[in-house]
C-alpha cells in the first residue's frame, strides 16, 4: 500500500513538472496560431525559426561566448588551483576562496548589477560610447564561471600527493615543467568537468547577461527574453522544444553510457 | 619541504587579479553608488528605502511561501526517489535534472502558456462549462511559478543526503522502539538537515531575486524586489537607489544563508 502511494505521489509530481514542457513541445508542431486548439501537424514554426536571422546570430553568439568564457575561466582556475595548492598562508588561501565564491552565493541579479555599475563607471571614465557588448559579456561570463571551475579542479589537486611534484623537481624538472608533466595529467578529469560546467552555465545564463549586454550582442536566452517580453511567438515554442530535445538527448547519453558526471549536479546552484 | 617556487607562487596571480577587478571592484561600485548622489557622499538613497518597504515584505513573503511549499512537496519526493530501485533511481535523476538544465525562461514561459487566459487549461475548463481560472496575474500564479521553476533545486540536494544516509540508523531506531514517525523526526530529518539547508537556500535565493517569473506569471501586476531593481537600472538617474536596494537584498540573503548554515552542523552542505 505504502509502495503504491509513494509511486502514485512521484507520478503526480513528475506529471505536473512535465505537463507545461510537453504541452509546449506538442504545440510547437501546431499548424494554427492557437495555444489551445490543435489544428494539425506542421513544421511551419520551425521553418520560421530557421529563417530568423536574429535567432541564428544569437545562437552563434551564445556558442562563441560559451566556448571563450569556459576556456578562459578553466585556464585561470587551473593555475589558481595550482597556486592555492602550494600556498602555505592559510588566511590568504581562505580569503581567495571566499571571494571567489561571492558570485555563487549572490543572487544573479546582484552580480549582474554590480558588474554593470563597474562597466558604466569605466565607460564614463574613458568616454566610450559603445562599451557594452562581447567584451563585457565575456568578462561577466568568465567571472561567474570561475568559482565553478575552481570547485571542479581544486579537489583533484587535494587528492594529489605533494611529494610527486617535489620528486619531479629533485629529478631535475623546473617547477613549471613539473606542473605540466606530472600534475597536469592527473587533474585532467577536473579540467574537463570544469570546461563542461562553465560551458553550460554560460549557455544558460540570462540574468547577468541581461545587465551587461547591448542590443548588438544578443545571446540565445536574451533573444528568448526579448521575443517573449510582450507577446507570444510560436517560433519561440519551436526553439524551446528544440532546446529541450537536445538537453534530453545529452542527459540520457551521459547518464546511461556510464560516465561519471556527478559534478554537474552543482549546476543547480546557478 | 621545498620552498614554493616563483612559478607556483605566481600561478594564482591571474586569478587574484581577475577577482579584484571583477568581483571586488564591482561590489565596491555598488557601495559607492549606494552612498553617493551626483558623486557626493549622501544618505538620501538610504532614506528612499522606506518607499520600498512593502516590496521587500512582499518579496520575502513570496519567497518564503514558495520555499516552504517546495520543501513540503520536495522532501517526500526525494525520499521516495531515494527508496526506489537503483535503475529507477537513475531514470528519476534524469527526470529531475532535465528541467534544471532547461533555461528558466523556457520553463516559466511554458508554464505561462499553459495557464494563460487563452491557454490549454482555461479552454479545457471552458469546454467543460466551468469558470476560467485567472492564475496568470495573481499572487498565486507568481508563487506557483517559483515552486514550479525551483522545485528540482530542492529535491536534488535532499535526495543526495538521503541516499548518503546509513540505513542502519533507521533499523537501529526501530530496534530501539521508535515508530515510523519518531524515526522520521528523530533520525532521518536531523541527519538530512544539510540537504534541507542546501535545498532551502537554492530555492529561496532565486525566488527572492527573480523578475522574469513575476513579469510573466504576474502579468506585470506584481512588483517584487527583482522587478524593482531591474526597472531602476534601466535609467541612469535611478542607479543609486537601485544600488541601495541591491545592497540591502544582498545583506538580507547573506544573513539568512548564514543563519541557515548555523542550523546544519554538516560543513559545506551537500551540493556546494
Amino acid at each position: 500500500m505504502m509502495k503504491f502511494l509513494s509511486k502514485f505521489y512521484m507520478f503526480i509530481i513528475f506529471a505536473l513538472l512535465y505537463a507545461p514542457i510537453v504541452v509546449l513541445i506538442v504545440f510547437s508542431f501546431n499548424d494554427g496560431g492557437s495555444l489551445s486548439e490543435f489544428t494539425g501537424i506542421s513544421l511551419k514554426w520551425y521553418g520560421e525559426l530557421f529563417r530568423d536571422e536574429e535567432a541564428l546570430t544569437a545562437l552563434k553568439n551564445s556558442l562563441i561566448l560559451a566556448v571563450c568564457s569556459s576556456v578562459i575561466a578553466t585556464g585561470i582556475a587551473t593555475f589558481a588551483a595550482l597556486g592555492l595548492h602550494h600556498m602555505r598562508n592559510k588566511y590568504v588561501k581562505g580569503a581567495v576562496k571566499s571571494v571567489t565564491n561571492i558570485p555563487m552565493m549572490n543572487p544573479d541579479i546582484v552580480t549582474g548589477v554590480s558588474m554593470m555599475l563597474l562597466f558604466v563607471a569605466v565607460a564614463n571614465f574613458i568616454g566610450a560610447k559603445q562599451f557594452f557588448g562581447f567584451g563585457t559579456m565575456l568578462i561577466a561570463h568568465t567571472t561567474f564561471n570561475l568559482p565553478y571551475a575552481l570547485l571542479s579542479i581544486m579537489p583533484r589537486f587535494n587528492q594529489l600527493d605533494k611529494s610527486l611534484s617535489e620528486a619531479a623537481q629533485d629529478l631535475g624538472c623546473t617547477p613549471a615543467r613539473a606542473f605540466f608533466s606530472v600534475e597536469l595529467p592527473e587533474i585532467v578529469p577536473g579540467i574537463v568537468s570544469a570546461l563542461m560546467m562553465s560551458f553550460t552555465l554560460s549557455l544558460d545564463d540570462f540574468v547577468i547577461s541581461h545587465f551587461v549586454s547591448s542590443p548588438n550582442f544578443q545571446t540565445l536566452p536574451l533573444y528568448v527574453y526579448n521575443q517573449t517580453v510582450h507577446n507570444v511567438k510560436f517560433s519561440m515554442y519551436a526553439l524551446c522544444a528544440l532546446i529541450v530535445a537536445i538537453i534530453l538527448a545529452i542527459l540520457l547519453a551521459v547518464n546511461f553510457t556510464g560516465s561519471v558526471n556527478k559534478k554537474k549536479k552543482r549546476n543547480g546552484v546557478a | 619541504m621545498k620552498k614554493g617556487s616563483l612559478f607556483q607562487k605566481m600561478a594564482a596571480a591571474p586569478h587574484i587579479v581577475w577577482m579584484v577587478l571583477f568581483i571586488v571592484a564591482p561590489m565596491l561600485f555598488v557601495l559607492y553608488f549606494a552612498f553617493t548622489e551626483d558623486g557626493h557622499f549622501s544618505l538620501s538613497n538610504i532614506s528612499t528605502l522606506s518607499q520600498y518597504g512593502n516590496v521587500f515584505v512582499l518579496s520575502i513573503a513570496f519567497a518564503l511561501i514558495a520555499t516552504v511549499i517546495c520543501l513540503l512537496i520536495g522532501y517526500p519526493l526525494a525520499y521516495f526517489m531515494a527508496r526506489s530501485k537503483p535503475k529507477t533511481q537513475k531514470l528519476l535523476m534524469v527526470l529531475i535534472m532535465l528541467p534544471m538544465w532547461c533555461n528558466l525562461l523556457i520553463r516559466t514561459y511554458a508554464l505561462m502558456a499553459l495557464l494563460d487566459n487563452g491557454g490549454l487549461l482555461n479552454s479545457f475548463l471552458e469546454s467543460m462549462g466551468l469558470d476560467k481560472l485567472r492564475i496568470v496575474g495573481s499572487d498565486f500564479g507568481v508563487i506557483l511559478g517559483m515552486v514550479y521553476d525551483f522545485l528540482p533545486y530542492m529535491v536534488l540536494p535532499i535526495f543526495t543526503s538521503i541516499t548518503k544516509l546509513d540505513k542502519r540508523y533507521i533499523e537501529a531506531a526501530h530496534d530501539l522502539g521508535c515508530n515510523n514517525i519518531q524515526t522520521m523526526t528523530k533520525v532521518v530529518l536531523p541527519l538530512t538537515a544539510s540537504g534541507i539547508v542546501s535545498g532551502v537556500t537554492m530555492v529561496f535565493v532565486p525566488s527572492i531575486s527573480t523578475f522574469y517569473i513575476s513579469q510573466k506569471l504576474g502579468a506585470g501586476k506584481i512588483d517584487l524586489i527583482g522587478d524593482t531593481i531591474e526597472r531602476l537600472f534601466q535609467n541612469t538617474s535611478t542607479y543609486n537607489v537601485g544600488a541601495v536596494i541591491s545592497l540591502v537584498m544582498m545583506i538580507l540573503i547573506l544573513i539568512s544563508v548564514w543563519i541557515m548554515n548555523k542550523f546544519s552542523d554538516d560543513e559545506g552542505g551537500v551540493i556546494i
